[in-house]
């Protein structure tokens, strides 16, 4: 009995891993992603995000450089924190996952136009965008998954 | 129609989440006094329209150390440039075998005060002209010598040097000559025009965010009236616009050219923001 239902789940996880394989190869582009309110609840991607992976993509400047406005004592090995945007201690307790990725996909969508948050995966940009950004989001698909389970774990 | 709820309440949070992390620095309360004697004003009532009550040099940004080492201008590194544009105030040069001396003698007297007005309307140019444009102007018609490559060495220290001449001199650009008001408006629509990839405007930094951290930076109001600048961070004296394109080029923009019309319109406007603020230049900054 035991047995049957190992065996029984293993083949689901192994159907969830497949699908989410092939989905992983088409993630939801930056024009079709679906906000609800303030949340997009559907994955940009088919593999769930790496909490480690967005971590690194948070304080990398090339990639997210949350560090630039946010300050995360979480991160505290990390020198100079901004203060421009809210400290992100305890964030997950204040809003949602699906909330939290609204907020990294396209702040603008949550907080208003207003925002001098950059939409991390919209192709809302400003004028003269340089050449190598042009048609191009901040962060992959999945560096959002990562960045959000990242997210996700800074509760108080 | 949630959005409305939703951002009071962030607003709520951010207010508070700041008064707790106790990060946000005002700019240090200080005087700035240039070898023990003379005083500098650093802030000055805002002209009518500004968005501030008080503008700000970018000097009250600075830390304990960059403050230091412009008050005392054996350490200030800028002031090597000061002594290169003596020099070249002074050196022949072009077919008519002229020097910047040869037509205004001693800068100290002819170029005391100068600096503190550009940009400057220009009627046979058509156009607002800065100082560069017009060390340009006078290399070409009065010198017979090329215009100087953006940015030279030389080019940086003759600026600093005539600059230098209007030390403690409030800066008071002329808005009633020629077109000025036009190309001030067209600054003013550029410094809230987001650009770049990270849709950034120089509101979202030096308006919305003075006074705050953007990573190790203290942002400033953004006032010029230190330009050119000896900018630690670059080990050498930075000029307006090169100032200015490395913040479009941050926001992931295409970087503007220097001397561009739009270069231009923003230097008048910035440089109107920082209206009654003396002259500073060479100032030091991070
Ligand atoms: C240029 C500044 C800037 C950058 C860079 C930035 N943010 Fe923000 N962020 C803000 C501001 C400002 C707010 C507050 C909302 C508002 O009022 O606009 C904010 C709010 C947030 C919030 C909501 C916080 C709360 O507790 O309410 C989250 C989550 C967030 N940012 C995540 C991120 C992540 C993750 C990154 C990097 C991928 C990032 N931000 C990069 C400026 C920034
Ligand atoms: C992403 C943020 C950001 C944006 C956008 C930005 N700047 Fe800056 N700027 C900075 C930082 C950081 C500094 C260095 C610290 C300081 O003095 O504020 C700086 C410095 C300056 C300075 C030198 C101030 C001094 O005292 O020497 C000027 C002038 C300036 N900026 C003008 C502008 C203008 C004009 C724009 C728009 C075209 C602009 N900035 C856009 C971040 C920004």
């Amino acid at each position: 009995m035991r047995d049957t239902c190992k065996t029984a789940l293993l083949g689901a996880t192994l159907l969830l891993a497949t699908t989410a394989g092939a989905r992983a190869t088409e993630p939801i582009g930056p024009s079709d992603v679906t906000f609800v309110e303030t949340a997009v609840s559907a994955p940009l991607t088919g593999t769930p995000g790496n909490p480690a992976e967005g971590r690194k993509a948070f304080a990398n400047v090339r990639m997210g450089n949350c560090l630039a406005c946010h300050k995360n004592s979480e991160m505290s090995e990390q020198l100079f924190h901004g203060d421009v945007g809210t400290p992100l201690d305890g964030v997950a307790e204040r809003w949602k996952p699906e909330e939290l990725r609204a907020i990294v996909v396209n702040s603008k969508k949550v907080f208003g136009p207003e925002t001098v948050m950059p939409g991390f995966y919209s192709l809302e940009a400003g004028v003269d965008v340089a050449e190598a950004f042009k048609g191009k989001t901040i962060l992959t698909a999945q560096q959002v998954e990562d960045i959000v389970a990242y997210l996700t774990t800074l509760k108080n | 129609m949630r959005l409305r709820t939703i951002v009071p309440m962030a607003v709520g949070i951010l207010a508070v989440g700041l008064a707790g992390a106790g990060l946000r620095a005002d700019p240090v309360e200080d005087k700035l006094v240039i070898d023990g004697e003379v005083e500098l004003v650093t802030r000055a009532k805002a002209p009518e329209g500004h968005p501030f009550d008080e503008v700000v040099s970018g000097w009250h940004y600075r830390t304990d150390e960059t403050r230091a080492l412009q008050q005392d201008s054996f350490a200030n590194p800028a002031m090597l440039y000061v002594e290169r544009g003596a020099e070249i105030w002074k050196t022949v040069q072009g077919a008519a075998g002229k020097s910047c001396a040869s037509c205004h003698g001693d800068a100290a007297e002819s170029m005391k005060g100068v600096g503190a007005h550009y940009p400057k309307w220009n009627a046979a140019a058509g156009k607002p002209v800065n100082l560069e444009l017009q060390v340009d102007a006078c290399r070409k018609n009065n010198m017979q010598a090329e215009p100087y490559k953006f940015d030279h060495a030389d080019q940086k220290a003759l600026v600093t040097y005539i600059k230098h001449q209007s030390l403690g001199a409030p800066v008071a650009v002329d808005l009633t000559q020629g077109a000025m008001q036009s190309w001030w408006d067209k600054g003013k629509d550029l410094y809230y025009t987001r650009t770049g990839q990270l849709n950034l405007s120089c509101a979202s930094c030096h308006e919305q965010n003075n006074g705050k951290y953007i990573r190790a930076d203290h942002l400033s109001q953004g006032n010029v009236n230190g330009f050119p600048t000896y900018r630690l961070k670059d080990a050498d004296v930075v000029s307006l616009h090169g100032r200015l394109r490395g913040c479009v080029r941050d926001t992931r923009a295409t970087t503007p050219k220097a001397f561009s019309d739009d270069l231009i319109a923003l230097e008048v406007y910035v440089t109107w923001r920082g209206t009654g603020l003396a002259v500073e230049t060479p100032a030091v900054r991070h």
